[in-house]
């Protein structure tokens, strides 16, 4: 082999990838050396969607800043809504009630549906199977119905909100999570006759973007490409927060660390998803969705038509917001991409002082390099699509 | 969140081995804080990811944060974890905006980008990191944005109309 790679051997060249390819996932700039077809190194150029959500973050109030979180992973915008309100909460020291913690289980795992299922379909269309995108789409939609249903939205939900969510957890919402439990596991069934034993499928895959526990830990690798490469850790299940603790569920792994792993490793966390949503709608409890704090959850807009304390609080709520004690907390939650982090640190205002957010897509990144250094160009959109890049995430 | 068992057990064991280095500790909501001292990071850290108490193999964030007016002014967090005990702790140094903070790349190469986000975010530099320039912004940007004294709408220019008048150029 050795021989005969001397004699194909041309220069190194430099090859730009992207920023704008269709592979790309939106706007990720790779800069690849290469030697004929193999790869020699990766140099990964991110921040063409830099928007600042950190220093925007800085200067709003504290429940102004739900909405800039759907813009992070736009994909599967509940998990961030979760991620912040829940360090919000952490610092305002509350304990938010019963039933809202099954609304917003349900909500982070149909999330997580949501974004696993266009993780599978760009990846097929990025190697060449058109079809599987249309039927993942197909499958998505039934879960955006659900956001509408839900919140009125599809895509950028602002569903949970600081104390809360917005708005109940109705029968009809119960029926359609029912309904997606019953239907969802045949057209995941249905992937894995067009994927999993397919020959091309597993051929573009297997091997190719190998990483082992080891670098990925040292990588920062998290989510289901860490668990792909065979370490157990899933924050739902190790550090549990809301109601994970009582919901029986497992957390695949996969053993080789490659690309065919990590896409085993997401059919299986969905079909995971429809036991946590289904045994949360059959077990959630009625009561209120709010915490009881005027300060922190408003009356609704209908209530401030005929009665003026209701008014005073709506008013106060939407023009100076709440204060929150002085100190910081980290809290992180399980996005369907790896830990999704949020720092705040709080000088007793109404606007955080500082937000830093921990994105799983920028970490994830990281390991682009060492997952495809000695492969062939064509193993990079493979690797990359089963990382789920999104860069809305990632750049922030 | 916390460390293990008995947190206050553990940051004894620290501050025994490490005396001056550590400098303030802290839990606060059950998460464990240390302050410590610039010159002992790196060891604190190596220590932290090989002792088998504590095997924090896996680094979550580095975040810089700005305190002006204070002196000093940054402070460095740093997150970490352990997968294969189930803990966190956060360390956190202070540096003050003329000074430079070792690199803990050499402990978790993870910490590259976070570092990288850091220094272009906040100026912060850290000594020894093998490829210390900005991620996020443009390689010529002038400042760093999420200083406290950078404004929200960034400077006026060609290209930004609605930016603040920079002060110096007057």
């Amino acid at each position: 082999m050795a021989e005969r790679e001397d004699l194909v051997a041309t220069k190194t060249i430099k090859l730009h990838f992207g920023p704008q390819h269709p592979s790309a996932h939106g706007l990720l700039h790779l800069i690849v050396e290469l030697q004929g077809e193999k790869i020699l190194n990766v140099e990964t150029d991110i921040g063409y969607l830099h928007r600042g959500t950190e220093k925007l973050g800085e200067n709003l109030l504290y429940h102004q800043f739900v909405p800039y979180t759907d813009r992070l992973d736009y994909l599967c915008a509940m998990s961030n809504n979760l991620a912040y309100v829940m360090a919000v909460e952490k610092l305002l020291d509350i304990e938010i009630p019963e039933r809202t913690k099954y609304i917003r289980v349900i909500a982070a795992e149909l999330s997580r549906i949501a974004g696993h299922l266009l993780c599978v379909g760009a990846w097929g269309m990025d190697l060449g199977a058109m079809s599987i995108l249309l039927y993942a789409f197909r499958e998505r939609e039934l879960v955006l119905d659900v956001f509408e249903m839900l919140c009125g939205a599809r895509m950028t939900l602002s569903y949970m909100s600081v104390g809360g969510v917005r708005y109940d957890f109705t029968e009809d919402c119960k029926e359609a999570c029912l309904n997606l439990v019953k239907i969802m596991p045949e057209r995941f069934d249905e992937y894995e006759k067009i994927l999993t034993g397919n020959r091309v499928w597993l051929k573009r895959n297997k091997g190719v973007g190998v990483i082992s526990a080891k670098d990925a830990i040292a990588l920062g690798l998290g989510g289901p490409a860490l668990r792909a490469s065979g370490v157990r850790w899933d924050i739902r299940k190790h550090e549990p927060y809301l109601i994970y603790d009582r919901l029986d569920f497992i957390v695949p792994t996969g053993t080789n660390g490659d690309c065919f792993d990590r896409y085993a490793v997401r059919i299986e966390e969905m079909r995971q998803a429809l036991r946590i949503i289904e045994q949360a709608v059959k077990e959630m409890p009625d009561g209120p969705f709010n915490v009881d704090d005027p300060q922190l959850a408003p009356p609704p807009h209908d209530a401030t038509y005929d009665n003026m304390e209701n008014l005073i609080h709506h008013f106060k709520y939407v023009s100076h917001g709440f204060k929150v004690p002085k100190g910081e907390v980290y809290v992180s939650v399980e996005s369907p991409k790896g830990e999704l982090g949020v720092y705040i640190v709080s000088d007793g205002s109404e606007k955080p002082y500082r937000i830093k957010l921990r994105m799983p897509t920028f970490m994830n990144l990281q390991s682009v390099n060492k997952m495809s250094k000695g492969g062939y160009l064509a193993d990079i959109i493979a690797t990359l699509s089963s990382l789920d890049p999104v860069f809305g995430e990632c750049d922030k | 969140m916390a460390v293990e068992g008995n947190q206050s057990v553990s940051i004894k064991k620290l501050t025994e081995r490490f005396g001056d280095g550590i400098i303030d500790s802290s839990v606060y909501r059950d998460e464990v804080t240390l302050l410590v001292d610039k010159g002992a990071l790196v060891s604190i850290c190596d220590f932290l990811k090989t002792d088998p108490a504590f095997r924090m193999d896996y680094l979550v964030d580095v975040i810089g944060v700005d305190y002006m007016p204070a002196s000093p002014r940054f402070e460095v967090v740093y997150h970490l974890y352990s997968i294969s005990k189930r803990h966190r702790i956060r360390l956190k140094v202070k540096i003050d905006e003329s000074e430079s903070i070792p690199t803990v790349t050499g402990i978790w190469p993870a910490a590259d980008w976070p570092e990288r986000e850091a220094y272009d975010m906040y100026g912060i530099i850290f000594d020894g990191h093998p490829n210390l320039k900005r991620i996020y912004m443009a390689p010529d940007w002038e400042g760093f944005p999420l200083r406290k004294d950078y404004p929200l709408r960034g400077y006026k220019d060609k290209y930004n109309p609605f930016g603040e008048e920079k002060e110096e150029l007057l």
